[in-house]
């Protein structure tokens, strides 16, 4: 079994049902002959010279006209190069993918992955370090899918593909090449809604996404040896949310700690603060507690002070900790 | 008044190098469809003034440009309207009382009221729902197009616009996909001069629409809007080099929006009551029925005949939709996403449960 980083695993993923299905389509700028600017799209196009397209440069053209692919039966599958250039996209994202199904009554659907790198750690400054994952998962109609090691990626990937909905694949480009993990070549597939749990503990729970669940791991390695046993929930996918496990390590921990990069004002994390606060309240014996970026532009020069680190978290236990 | 292509002349007579030979049969259809959606707007208006449905927007003046161009594809052909081709999707099948329904929002409606009224679609004759923001679905028409190459079927995609939707970024994205992948997608931009209460002088300093096309890779052609045989001719022949794989074409229709913009607008805030009636004397209808006598296929009786019969279809049919409920409140949930997620059944069940406490 192939050791993989992330970008291997996406690639894997992407072959693999182009192989299987020949509906799957990919285009966006540079996926072709370069093989995208991250290489995720690296090697398809020589495979399938009839189904992997360069585009112009116009990220409302790629999803509009992928849309109308999907519409027409085929699995399209477009990257957008990094999710800061998704806005000129918004509309056709938001208007039409999503809201198809419902204002047809089911006779016209589009299943689309958006395939999109996301989030910081790369020196990107304002506009290749984004996480603007809530205006997604704020909006009915759409599934947000967000891995956090390479076998998922590809497991993940390979269910979003074969989703009769429209799903934003959210991928987070400081893991891309940080580790590789054993991924099996064939059917790999995680489904949708289920998050997972990434390590076990009765005293707090770290709930988290993408590169954050890396840095709750870390976090929860250095509160076991302050005697703190940290259970990390990797939520996986955020919409369709899975609200039972979520649910049951906070009423066995008590305690709840939400980190999440992106700005802190009505991030994603607050919705999961608000769920929480509805539905486990009687068993909290701390506030809920967020560690996220800061409500200020992704900055270039201070990225590693923007950026929720294992330190912050430890310090947001400590203080769920002694409440 | 109009440079561009025409066919019918004052008298009813046809240019004989651009006649497209229609049967009597077709040549009555397209005239049947014109006057459907004629007195459909009427009797919509008037029932939207009733307040018995709440909202319409009337095609009075491009019946032509719609109709015509909608003859002219084939069934396997998609159509991606906007919202002002009811024409277009009655000439595809869809039954008037859908048609009714939808305007209703009541329970026949298969969208189950959940959009406005005029967002129309009809699955069965290849005719995409309708959103409002304008020209975001002329990128999907491209998609479409491209997909039928990708899969090596042979057919094309009209889609409908107007002039103030080549203002948008999706209308220069479509276009220029559509030229960089050779997409079998035939642009039919409605010029019908006003956007809302915007004049085309304002939404470009182009002399024309159709000349865009040439700067995206393929050819842009100017047609009088108010003659329904050259827009189907040329729509007719745009779709077909899409078919044979030439690529796209661009289709300017110079019409006129004889009726307000919707049932919410007074035109006379901005336009001119003389400018209106310059176009009025050109009315579409009126010049191709000339062209049927011309033929020898039309007379008062039978227009009289079709007056009758189609006042009572539509009559029939607003009977027949108003006896319909009001939408199951139930399926303000369904629909989101294939299978119901469970916070989305959560806050269906919350809110359906017995409440008596």
């Amino acid at each position: 079994m192939p050791a993989m980083t992330m970008v291997q695993a996406i690639n894997n993923a992407l072959r693999e049902e182009m192989r299987r299905d020949d509906r799957v389509i990919v285009l966006g700028e540079d996926v072709g002959r370069n093989g995208g600017v991250f290489r995720c799209t690296e090697g398809l196009l020589d495979e399938f010279p009839e189904r992997v397209f360069d585009t112009p440069l116009a990220e409302g053209g790629i999803i509009g006209t992928a849309i109308g692919m999907a519409l027409y039966g085929l699995r399209p599958v477009p990257e957008i190069q990094f999710m800061d250039f998704i806005y000129p996209a918004f509309d056709q994202i938001v208007s039409e993918a999503a809201k198809m199904r419902y204002r047809s009554g089911g006779q016209f659907t589009v299943p689309m992955t958006i395939r999109t790198p996301f989030g910081g750690g790369i020196r990107g400054g304002h506009y290749h370090s984004q996480s603007s994952e809530a205006y997604f998962c704020h909006t009915p109609g759409l599934k947000v899918v967000v891995p956090s090691t390479p076998k998922e990626a590809k497991g993940l990937l390979t269910a979003s593909i074969r989703d009769p909905d429209p799903v934003m694949f959210l991928e987070p480009k400081k893991l891309y090449r940080s580790s590789r993990e054993e991924v099996p070549e064939g059917e790999v597939l995680v489904p949708l809604g289920e998050a997972a749990v990434r390590r076990p503990g009765k005293d707090v729970s770290l709930i988290a996404y993408g590169y954050m669940a890396q840095v709750c791991l870390e976090a929860a390695t250095k509160a076991a040896a302050k005697g703190v046993e940290a259970e990390v929930i990797d939520l996986r996918t955020l919409v369709p949310l899975d609200e039972p496990t979520l649910l049951a390590s906070v009423k066995k921990t008590g305690r709840a700690v939400v980190v999440y990069e992106a700005p802190r004002t009505a991030g994603f994390g607050a919705e999961i603060s608000a769920i929480l606060a509805e539905k486990a309240i009687e068993y909290l014996r701390g506030p809920i507690v967020r560690v996220t970026g800061f409500d200020t532009p992704f900055p270039y020069a201070l990225e590693d002070v923007y950026l929720p680190n294992s330190d912050r978290v430890l310090a947001a236990i400590d203080k769920v900790m002694t409440f | 008044m109009v440079d561009a292509l025409h066919i019918i002349r004052d008298d009813g007579s046809t240019d004989p190098r651009l006649d497209p030979e229609l049967s009597e049969e077709d040549a009555v259809r397209l005239y049947r469809g014109m006057s459907l959606q004629r007195i459909l707007d009427n009797r919509m208006l008037a029932l939207q003034r009733q307040g018995r449905i709440g909202f319409y927007g009337p095609s009075l003046g491009q019946e032509a440009a719609i109709v015509g161009a909608a003859m002219a594809m084939e069934p396997e052909d998609w159509i991606v309207p906007q919202y002002r081709e009811p024409g277009a999707a009655l000439i595809r099948g869809m039954p008037l009382k859908e048609l009714l329904c939808q305007l209703i929002g009541n329970a026949e409606d298969p969208v189950h009221g959940r959009q406005m009224p005029c967002h129309y679609v009809y699955r069965k004759g290849n005719y995409l729902s309708i959103s409002s923001p304008v020209g975001t679905q002329i990128p999907h028409a491209v998609g479409i197009a491209w997909a039928m190459r990708l899969r090596g079927e042979p057919h094309a995609v009209l889609v409908f616009f107007g002039d103030g939707a080549t203002s948008t970024a999706d209308f220069h994205a479509a276009m220029n996909f559509a030229g960089v992948f050779r997409t079998p997608t035939v642009f039919l931009c409605n010029n019908n001069q006003w956007a809302i209460s915007v004049p085309v002088a304002r939404q470009t300093a182009s002399a024309t629409l159709a000349q865009k096309a040439p700067a995206y890779g393929f050819d842009g052609v100017r047609v009088d809007g108010m003659d329904a045989l050259a827009v189907f001719r040329a729509t007719g022949d745009a779709a077909r080099r899409a078919r044979e794989g030439h690529g796209p074409t661009m289709i300017e229709a110079v019409t006129y929006r004889l009726g307000p913009h919707s049932s919410s607008d007074d035109p006379s805030r901005y336009r001119d009551e003389s400018e209106v009636a310059l176009w009025r004397a050109r009315d579409p209808i009126a010049r191709y029925r000339r062209y049927l006598e011309h033929a020898g296929w039309w007379d008062d009786g039978r227009e009289a005949r079709l007056e009758q019969e189609i006042g009572d279809e539509i009559t029939r049919a607003i009977q027949e939709a108003e006896r319909a409920p009001p939408p199951a409140v139930e399926t303000l949930f369904t629909d989101v996403y294939a299978e119901m997620p469970d916070h989305l059944r959560d806050q269906r069940d919350a809110f359906l449960a017995p409440r008596g406490r």
